[in-house]
């Protein structure tokens, strides 16, 4: 390990600062692609509005919002080909939306319909893992598998800072070194697991600093620069497309909402914290900066808004459409071919069903 | 092909091999067995022969090994992963539970699991602690699983290559105390398939329900039980998920008594559920209450004592006396 790999791990790569000016020695991003970046972030930043607003109606049983941390949610999506996957949490619902799946479905969950309501196999997107890290080496496995085979796909696998306190993330870190899986892990340290901060999980130098210890590079990036985490995660990418094995990037974020909205982060965390990231806001610094080369005007930004707005209000009806769940769903899914154990519950359930609708 | 005579690990052995040259998708792996092919040497000779990307070791790290399998399943691969012993695999339980188990059913069946966990279980070896645990209770009360435990080296070999050309995910689960046991095993005869119980003994008088390493106790108990005059049968269930009550309860219902063997502890397990059934389907054929001879609630004993807590044949006899002969007289 070198003494520039450390610093690496530690010290946060950043190309825009919080006022959106290139910082010293950076080169500049394409501002046609980052006008794009701009768009996705606004609709991450719109879906998590929707979304919020869709619990408080009672139309969604509830939602960890990704508020504050959009420029992950867009990047790690952004440097994915077709042929590779992504395995989100439950807060990459924006992430999952960046990816090109229709968040009404992505939304199932949360609504209560069905656990997963998209296709992985269509997306190349893992169901959305609630139980911690577990997921990470679910992509581990996918990554493996694809090397075997001969392909170079490339797989991103998203954990909290939470999440790296959990055997799983240990164990998926490592077995990637080991068999050289072309596995992105991306953490996104939005500084709280609930209601424990950080210093609770780790007193590592960093999250990324954990990535030597398995022979792995590893990377600290500000979260909320859309760029610089671009620039991060598609080196990394690269690197695991080449074969050259995986890389564990950790994003310097937070977390501006609570938990979800039946959490009351109030009762441990205090409104001036909150209020001194509100100014390193992931969308302020790519518009400043956009604005400032001439990339964005107001007539770009209202077709932009208006545009998310479509999006939200899809969102709105789609998950407001009358859906009727059918309960023997329960049982058809489990086994390709029922037990007869299931098959008899099954005939049980009906038998009563017909009883209440006679 | 003709019948030789092979031991359980030798038959487990010739399914892994012969799965592996069939299936392309097939990899086996886990903890030492690839160079040493295992520590049973269940896994002997596939490393060599099929190579790193059919066969190979991974770290230490059970939900690790699992974990990947889910993956690897995912991305069109059947793996079949080894837990070293039973007890070890309890670190891979919230992959088996909350994801092996689940992930079909969570995406609607458009992703599914065709994933072998094979664990050598029970006891009845010397061994010590941590390493003789009947841990077929957790797996069986987890829906999404089918838990299957061969008792004959016939049924270890055609079991398991049902299993891995399935598309759901299966806890194999082989009795360690029959690994070195020597049986005929013609592997061209099939044998039925999983879900099926087998009558191994048929009998008049009262019926011996078992699955695993308990059925070959269980049918020492009915040799024993003809010499003085009883004529027992024996079922061996084969696969606990799923369950064949079928079977089982045309045979219950022709001797109107029953007697369940199992090594794990009686307190909520298969045993229990198993006898419960039983009771609920069979209730005006029975002549006497289903009688459970299972392993004390307690963790396994040192090897010193574990004959004490093994169910053996006179605990079985003993059981079989209690069935209310009396009233049939």
């Amino acid at each position: 390990m070198s003494a520039g790999q450390l610093k690496a791990a530690i010290t946060p790569a950043r190309l825009l600062d919080e006022t959106g000016r290139l910082v010293r020695g950076a080169s500049k991003p394409d501002a046609e692609a980052l006008a794009e970046g701009y768009r996705k972030l606004v609709f991450a930043r719109r879906l998590n509005e929707q979304c919020g607003a869709l619990v408080r109606q009672g139309r969604l049983a509830v939602y960890p919002s990704s508020r504050g941390q959009e420029a992950c949610q867009v990047a790690c999506a952004s440097v994915l080909s077709d042929g590779d996957w992504l395995f989100p949490t439950y807060r990459d619902t924006a992430a999952i939306a960046a990816r090109g799946v229709d968040p009404v479905e992505v939304l199932t969950l949360l609504r209560g319909d069905w656990h997963c309501g998209y296709d992985p196999n269509e997306h190349k997107v893992a169901p959305q893992a609630t139980p911690l890290a577990t997921q990470l080496l679910h992509a581990v496995g996918v990554g493996h598998a694809a090397r075997l085979k001969g392909e170079d796909t490339v797989v991103m696998a998203l954990c909290g800072d939470g999440a790296t306190s959990e055997g799983d993330f240990h164990e998926a870190c490592n077995f990637a070194a080991v068999f050289k899986a072309p596995v992105v892990f991306f953490v996104q340290n939005n500084k709280y697991a609930i209601s424990v901060p950080l210093a609770r999980q780790s007193v590592a130098p960093s999250l990324a600093a954990k990535a030597i210890g398995y022979g792995m590079p590893g990377f600290r990036v500000d979260g909320n620069d859309l760029p610089a985490l671009e620039k991060v995660l598609g080196e990394a990418v690269a690197r695991a497309r080449a074969g050259e094995g995986p890389t564990l990037v950790e994003a310097d974020t937070y977390r501006i909402e609570s938990h979800t909205n039946a959490d009351d982060a109030s009762r441990y965390r205090a409104d001036d914290e909150v209020a001194d990231w509100l100014p390193r806001d992931p969308l302020l610094r790519v518009k400043a900066y956009l604005t400032a080369v001439g990339a964005l005007d107001d007539e770009r930004e209202r077709e932009i808004t208006a545009a998310a707005e479509e999006m939200a209000a899809a969102v709105r009806a789609g998950v407001g459409a009358e859906t009727s769940a059918d309960p023997e769903e329960i049982f058809a899914h489990l086994y390709s071919t029922p037990t007869p154990q299931l098959a008899e519950q099954r005939a049980a359930l009906r038998a009563e069903l017909d009883l209440e609708e006679a | 092909m003709s019948a030789e005579k092979m031991t359980m690990a030798q038959a487990i052995n010739a399914a892994l091999r012969d799965a592996i040259a069939q299936d392309d998708s097939v990899v086996v792996f886990g903890e030492d067995v690839a160079q040493l092919g295992g520590v049973f040497r269940v896994t002997d000779g596939l490393h060599r022969d099929f190579g790193e990307s059919r066969v190979f070791d991974t770290p230490l790290a059970e939900s690790g090994i699992v974990g990947m399998a889910v993956g690897m399943a995912m991305n069109g691969m059947r793996p079949v992963v080894e837990m070293q012993f039973d007890a070890f695999a309890y670190p891979a339980f919230e992959q088996i539970v909350s994801h092996v188990a689940k992930l079909g059913n969570r995406t609607r069946g458009k992703v599914r699991l065709p994933i072998v966990i094979r664990i050598p279980y029970a006891g009845g070896i010397g061994g010590v602690e941590h390493h003789c645990d009947s841990s077929e209770a957790y797996y069986a009360h987890t829906p999404g699983l089918t838990v299957v435990a061969p008792a004959t080296n016939a049924d270890a070999y055609g079991l398991l290559r049902a299993a891995i050309a399935g598309s759901d995910p299966v806890v194999f689960l082989e009795p360690k105390k029959h690994y070195f046991a020597r049986e005929e095993v013609d592997v061209s005869v099939a044998v039925p398939p999983i879900g099926r119980a087998v009558v191994r003994r048929p009998g008049k008088d009262a019926t011996l329900i078992a699955y695993g390493p308990s059925v070959p106790v269980a049918l020492a108990a009915a040799e024993q039980a003809a010499t003085e005059g009883r004529d027992l049968g024996v079922v061996d269930l084969r696969s606990i998920v799923p369950f064949d009550d079928e079977t089982v309860c045309a045979e219950v219902r022709k001797t109107g008594r029953a007697v369940v063997v199992a090594e794990a502890p009686g307190f909520a397990s298969v045993a229990s559920e198993i006898a419960a059934r039983v009771g609920e389907r069979c209730f005006h054929h029975l002549e006497a209450p289903v009688r459970r001879v299972t392993g004390f609630d307690v963790p396994y004993p040192p090897p010193k004592l574990e004959h004490h807590f093994l169910p053996g044949v006179d605990r079985i006899l003993d059981a079989v006396d209690t069935l209310q002969w009396e009233d049939a007289a």
